[in-house]
């Protein structure tokens, strides 16, 4: 791997998580120059973030699933991608030209493909008291013990899906035990998910290490409440404790720290931004990149690959990752189509996990039809009733409702409400989500600093976009 | 409570958050630093003046913006800490482009 030096590259690859390393690994053991765009400082993306700096007691901490890592994370480093770290794209342009920010100073790299490896983020969850200090997603706890060895030790999960039991299971092999669970699976849907479970025994080892994660916090003692509703957090300026119905009574925790999950979809912004074509996927309950067999979105020579293109897990997102490299590199003339069926079958064997898992964490009715005094925009502080009346006074869609609320409109640009708003919107006008879409992205996808802008500007011209939607961050 | 889980021979740094001398290790996101003291509040909405913090970590919420050595607005969870750094609050509205 060699520091950059160029600007043009045959394949641009932005994130450094499973995908992106194991399509950087192929583009270049097939000739092909690529670089590699990360945010974070080293690779492995979220899920094996700080696999290079962990040493043996975390990993062990955190099982041999995180550790795999480690050999993804040395092809990659031993491959000739060039990698470059503290990197954040915001703009893409049609002909695949990339303005990346470094920090102080903006960097624009020609591809000839992209492939998308942003990966997921959590599924927002709207409801009431969500926005206190003390209240995190469950991933921003793993995120903390990955990278930084930081616990906190009265955590009460809540939400559903594998990656809440998986993260308090890890909290308890680090020595802290969660003060509880709140699972808030609706009993029915253990009925539901029972038809998908012959075709999951195919995948035997997954639902075998969530049996095990379940089996030691119940070892431990940690309380799990059962299809709970009527959440909330409560406190004055912090977190202080969540409320809730469980079994018929009411609970009240006390604690600081609460940390909430309903599952991952994918990160639609770059897709987005470049305009490629989305659809509703029902099962997963999100939206997701439109992508042919090989993981090319309706925009030529742009793949997703990884969770974007719709959740498939760590092991899919490496598959994915090789089958979009091996098929650049093919159509650059040096395919190696063997090779490419082999990726396929063992992607359809990670599947096989998935209808049983999507169909028991389902997100919860009570975060996609929030009350009417829950913020679902945390930046500009949008209720759901506020996006529920600019519907009544006619606003047809996202951007109108944006327009009128300035939802979407803060620094995080939707990530964290876009979904909820589209489905608020959906339910209100009694139309299909599909319908309904979704916020219209646009560049800059992150607030660039103004040392930045200044420094473009000396440059080349603001691209139209920008100045377009000046809006300012306040 | 936040806390350490595990002393590693990782080399301190200092640090301050609204003028108060703080420890970190050399890797730490500010925001990684700061939840290790149990500091939980990052900033003030520019709405409602509510009080925040960090909410996912992974450069999505915004909601970790803190003013570093006089520069607003940024991401408290994306940037690492440097030896002296001075962190503040970041409270209510700050002007940049969006
Ligand atoms: S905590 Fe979400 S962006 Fe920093």
């Amino acid at each position: 791997m060699s520091a950059t030096t160029k600007n043009r590259y045959d394949v641009a690859i932005i994130g450094a998580g499973p995908a992106g390393m194991a399509a950087a690994v192929e583009v270049t053991k097939a000739g092909l120059s690529a670089i590699v765009l990360d945010e974070q400082p080293a690779p492995g993306g979220q899920i094996y973030r700080g696999i290079e700096t962990s040493d043996e007691k975390r990993t062990k901490i955190l099982g041999p699933d995180y550790a795999a890592g480690r050999d993804i994370a040395r092809a990659f480093r031993d491959s000739r991608a060039e990698y470059l770290p503290g990197a954040t794209v915001w703009n893409i342009d049609s002909a695949l030209g990339i303005d990346v920010s470094l920090g102080q100073g903006s960097k624009h790299i020609q591809a000839g493909a992209i492939v998308v490896a942003t990966g997921a983020i959590e599924r927002p969850t709207p409801m009431p008291g969500w926005t206190l200090p003390g209240v995190t997603t469950a991933g921003a706890l793993q995120i903390l013990l990955k990278a930084n060895g930081v616990v906190s030790d009265d955590v009460v999960f809540v939400g559903s899906g594998p990656l809440l039991s998986l993260i308090a299971a890890q909290m308890l092999k680090a020595g802290v035990k969660p003060r509880a669970i709140v699972e808030t699976v609706p009993q029915s849907r253990y009925v539901a998910a029972l038809k998908h479970l012959p075709a999951a025994l195919g995948a035997a080892s997954y639902l075998l290490k969530g049996m095990a994660m379940m089996l030691s916090l119940r070892r431990a003692g940690v309380p799990i409440y059962r299809d709970a509703t009527g959440i909330r957090i409560e406190g004055n300026g912090k977190a202080e404790a969540v409320t809730f119905t469980s079994g018929g009574k009411s609970h009240r925790l006390e604690t600081t720290s609460v940390a909430l999950h309903q599952g991952i979809v994918p990160n639609q912004q770059v897709t987005r931004l470049l305009r490629c074509e989305h659809e509703w996927n029902k099962s997963q309950h999100c939206f997701v990149p439109k992508v042919d067999e090989y993981f090319e979105t309706t925009m030529a020579d742009v793949y997703v690959a990884g969770d974007g293109a719709g959740i498939g897990g760590a092991v899919a997102a490496r598959l994915r990752g090789r089958l979009a490299g091996l098929r650049i590199a093919e159509k650059a003339g040096r395919g190696n189509a063997q090779e490419r069926r082999s990726v396929t079958d063992a992607l359809m064997r990670e599947a096989k996990i998935r209808p049983l898992l999507e169909t028991l964490y389902a997100p919860s009715p009570e975060i996609l039809a929030p009350a009417d005094e829950t913020l679902v925009c945390r930046c500009e502080e949008v209720t759901a009733g506020d996006i529920r009346k600019a519907v009544d006074l006619g606003a047809p869609g996202p951007n109108q409702v944006k327009s009128f609320l300035r939802s979407g409109m803060g620094p995080c640009q939707g990530r964290m409400c876009g979904l909820a708003v589209s489905e608020i919107i959906a339910s209100r006008r009694g139309e299909p989500i599909s319908e309904i879409g979704y916020y219209r992205i646009r560049p800059p996808l992150k607030p660039l600093l103004l040392s930045e802008l200044a420094a473009l500007e000396s440059e080349e011209a603001v691209p139209v976009d920008l100045a377009d939607e000046s809006a300012a961050l306040h | 409570m936040f806390k350490r889980a595990e002393e590693t021979g990782a080399p301190a740094l200092s640090f301050t958050f609204e003028g108060k001398p703080l420890k970190a290790r050399s890797g730490d996101t500010i925001a990684a630093a700061l939840l290790a003291a149990d500091e939980r509040i990052f900033r003030t909405t520019p709405v409602t003046e509510t009080p925040r913090g960090p909410f996912c970590l992974m450069g999505v919420c915004f909601d970790c913006l803190v003013e570093i050595d006089g520069v607003p607005n940024r991401q408290a969870c994306m940037v690492q800490v440097e030896e002296g750094m001075q962190v503040r609050r970041q409270s209510g509205s700050a002007e940049v482009i969006s």
